[in-house]
């Protein structure tokens, strides 16, 4: 980043500190409607600091190396096939996964914003799935929260010399339930429960959507190895470039 | 090579059946959203049945809920737009990667 990109994004991220001190950062797809207007208020502008950030580092992996604008493609793609598969779930109801940790391993947590806010959009005006209304907050859940979190354990398990394909499977699968503790916490924050107050009502949405999202995860992060592993038979030199393969493992 | 060929096939039976398996053990039930789920949530906490402030885009502009039917078609359009990016970009990796190695044979 360079010094105006710099200010840019200092200036986002006040914007969004002065409007969004309250709601502690914390919930998948909130349905249109569902939020207080004031809480889709604060959930929109904290996403646009990252939206930002998200920006600047696409451009900047692709001023690096050209190349990678496929592998990105990619990496969308891979979110728009799983975000659009409902899968049944052990406890007698469907979710989908989130496909965010692909992204956020190759291209680092922020990048994934911006792939993840166009599948939302598309899903929230054609499908009616999410919604407009709600997009800040499941922007923030799914492609913030989620992907911050996958890279993260993706980063520690490297650090701690994990073996990588476990390493991956960890950061896309506890991205994926992530992503679903943080639109409890949304959802909790705007419904708080009489009895026990925010907490209360988040541990019950937690427990609707914790053990539906388990198995999902579980083959999210599946999915996510299968898709590294033919990327680095396959597409060596573009990974090299990212970052995420050595030149000596050739 | 053919250990990893190996592994990718044992990890996509896996997930398949992770997958399907709930279809067979939990016969009857309802398999709806668990987006659903949250909303009746909310209606339990708030004791009435909340009423979305806002209607979706679609739904106000065709008039009404959209067909069952015509929303299992776009989630396929989303899918088949994902799918069409990935194997188009897959397969133009595993033909470079034929073509560098045929091209190193015949430069040795």
């Amino acid at each position: 980043m360079n010094q105006r990109e710099k200010k840019i994004v200092t200036i986002a991220s006040a914007f969004a500190l002065t409007f969004g001190i309250a709601p502690a950062a914390n919930a998948m797809h909130i349905m249109e409607g569902y939020l207080p207007p004031m809480h889709c208020i604060l959930w929109g502008a904290i996403c646009v600091p990252f939206l930002i950030a998200g920006y600047l580092s696409i451009k900047k992996t692709l001023s690096e190396n050209r190349k990678s604008i496929t592998i990105l493609a990619m990496a969308g793609a891979f979110i728009f096939v799983v975000s659009s598969l409902k899968v049944p779930s052990v406890t007698g109801s469907c979710s989908h996964m989130t496909g965010t940790g692909l992204g956020a391993i190759l291209f680092g947590p922020s990048a994934v914003g911006i792939l993840g806010i166009i599948v939302l959009i598309f899903q929230a005006i054609l499908l009616a799935h999410g919604g407009l209304t709600t997009l800040g907050a499941n922007t923030f859940s799914m492609a913030i929260a989620g992907p911050f979190v996958s890279f993260g354990i993706y980063k520690l398990c490297q650090k701690l010399k994990v073996n990588k394909y476990v390493g991956i499977f960890l950061a896309a699968s506890v991205g994926d339930l992530f992503t679903y503790c943080v639109t409890s916490v949304e959802l909790a924050l705007a419904y708080p429960s009489q009895t026990g107050g925010v907490a209360a009502s988040a541990l019950k949405f937690l427990a609707v959507f914790a053990p539906t999202q388990l198995p999902l995860a579980i083959i999210e992060g599946i999915l996510t190895d299968v898709i590294i592993m033919c990327l680095e038979t396959y597409a060596k030199t573009e990974l090299i470039g990212l970052g995420i393969l050595k030149e000596e493992e050739n | 090579m053919g250990d990893k060929k190996k592994t990718i096939i044992i990890l996509l039976v896996i997930a398949a059946l992770i997958a399907v398996i709930p279809l067979f053990t939990l016969r009857g039930a309802e398999f709806g959203g668990s987006d659903d789920a949250g909303s009746e949530e909310i209606s339990k906490i708030t004791g009435t049945e909340y009423k979305p402030w806002f209607t979706p885009v679609m739904e106000t502009w065709i008039g009404g809920e959209l067909p069952g039917e015509v929303e299992s078609l776009l989630f396929c359009v989303q899918t088949g737009i994902g799918v069409g990016i990935l194997a188009f970009y897959l397969g133009r990796f595993v033909e470079r990667s034929k073509h560098e190695t045929t091209e190193k044979k015949t430069g040795a």
